[in-house]
């Protein structure tokens, strides 16, 4: 099976999603940047602002407008903080 | 004596309409504190990953952020008072002003100057009225505060600390811009639906603790992106004005206990008067009664004595 990862969205007036999934796609002021399980630790400022993507097991995929974020990455998983973070239909 | 008893059915009406008021409002003020309790709760995992990141940059650099540095000596100290917009709830606003006034008290000891920012049409009106120079107001927020209310106060107070970096005793330094050295939060502390306390802290320089470590455990050496500095620069900001919210949501659960609380009493005493206005009135209208009673038997008495004669 294949390795699945931790995934946090929160933002300041609550916690947006949670969940596991196989891949986060989001861009960071540096560039656009993907995280599988087993990432290195990380943090980074998102662009602003910026798309967030959960790709979930099974091929859904999850789209987030992010403002004022900032991604976290620990050997535990993603926290992605948000001063706002709306889901985009797509 | 009939006069008297429609006074008193006039009083017993006019409580029960204020009580049915206060009633209502106690009600109102019930359900309030569950939402603001709900909304404490949902704004935790974000105040909890954003002190574990800052924890994590803290103990990754040695950088020496403005925010995090404390200043001396100090002279101007900044401090933020939490009130609610609007009366009725009991102690909450005198509570909180006198904690406030006693910080100012033994800051002014310190020998430090004060600007006072206060959040609230109630503790606005208190020093306005009082002549007293406020160096920032807000109001309009205080039963149900949004994240962006919490921002805008923050944006001012970092921004009135960062021009304080170089002011001297004696007025601003080279920017013309007097700040502060310091700045100060009191707001009230939502212990129980019972008691609320008012509390001061100090959220500027601010103590990042360096995290001890688990025996055995490696801290994880993360990668900066763009560098540490600069997320450093964007992080506290977002940090303070997330501990502003943090009083604002907790202030706002207990403004709304108090209330509650004070209402309650209110309903109470309102019940009790209704029963001793009744109580009068009854004994007034039996005493009307009797009085009328004796003044006919009297009249017939006399008027049977006369026949006889």
């Amino acid at each position: 099976m294949a390795k699945t990862l931790q995934v946090d969205l929160v933002a300041v007036e609550e916690k947006v999603w949670s969940g596991e999934a196989e891949m986060l796609v989001a861009r960071t002021t540096e560039g656009e940047l993907g995280v599988l399980p087993g990432h290195a630790p990380l943090l980074g400022q998102l662009a602003n602002p910026g798309q967030v993507r959960v790709k979930l097991a099974g091929g859904k995929e999850l789209a987030y407008e992010v403002s004022g974020g900032f991604l976290s990455v620990t050997t535990e998983g993603v926290t992605v903080l948000a001063e706002s973070a709306v889901a985009v239909e797509r | 004596m009939a006069g008297s008893v429609r006074v008193l059915r006039r009083r017993i009406k006019t409580t029960r309409s204020t009580k049915k008021i206060t009633k209502a409002m106690e009600l109102v003020a019930t359900s309030r504190i569950a939402k603001a309790q709900e909304r404490v709760n949902a704004s935790l995992p974000y105040a909890e990953a954003i002190t574990g990141v800052l924890t994590a940059l803290a103990t990754n650099t040695n950088a020496k952020h403005p925010l995090l540095v404390a200043r001396e000596p100090e002279h101007r100290a900044g401090v933020l008072l939490i009130t609610s917009d609007r009366g009725l709830c009991g102690g909450y606003n005198v509570n909180a002003i006198r904690t406030a006034e006693q910080l100012i008290a033994r800051l002014k000891t310190q020998g430090k100057q004060v600007a006072l920012y206060v959040i609230g049409r109630k503790g606005v009106a208190y020093y306005t009225f009082r002549g007293r120079e406020l160096a920032g107001q807000w109001s309009g927020f205080s039963e149900q505060p949004r994240f962006d209310d919490a921002k805008k106060v923050g944006e001012l107070l970092i921004e009135a600390f960062v021009n304080g970096a170089d002011d001297s005793i004696d007025g601003p330094g080279e920017d013309g811009i007097l700040g502060v050295d310091e700045l100060h939060i009191v707001y009230t502390h939502f212990k129980s639906l019972m008691t609320q306390a008012p509390e001061t802290r100090i959220f500027a320089p601010m103590q990042v603790e360096d995290r001890e470590l688990a025996p055995g455990e490696i801290l994880p050496a993360y990668e900066f992106e763009p560098n540490a500095e600069e997320l450093l620069d964007e992080l506290l900001p977002k940090y303070i004005n997330t501990r502003i919210y943090a009083a604002l949501l907790d202030s706002a659960a207990s403004e709304s206990a108090s209330r509650r609380r004070a209402m309650k009493s209110a309903t109470d005493n309102a019940e009790e008067m209704i029963k001793k206005l009744t109580r009068e009135m009854n004994s007034a209208r039996q005493s009307a009664i009797t009085q009328e009673i004796s003044e006919i038997v009297g009249g017939a008495n006399a008027l049977a004595a006369a026949g006889s004669e």
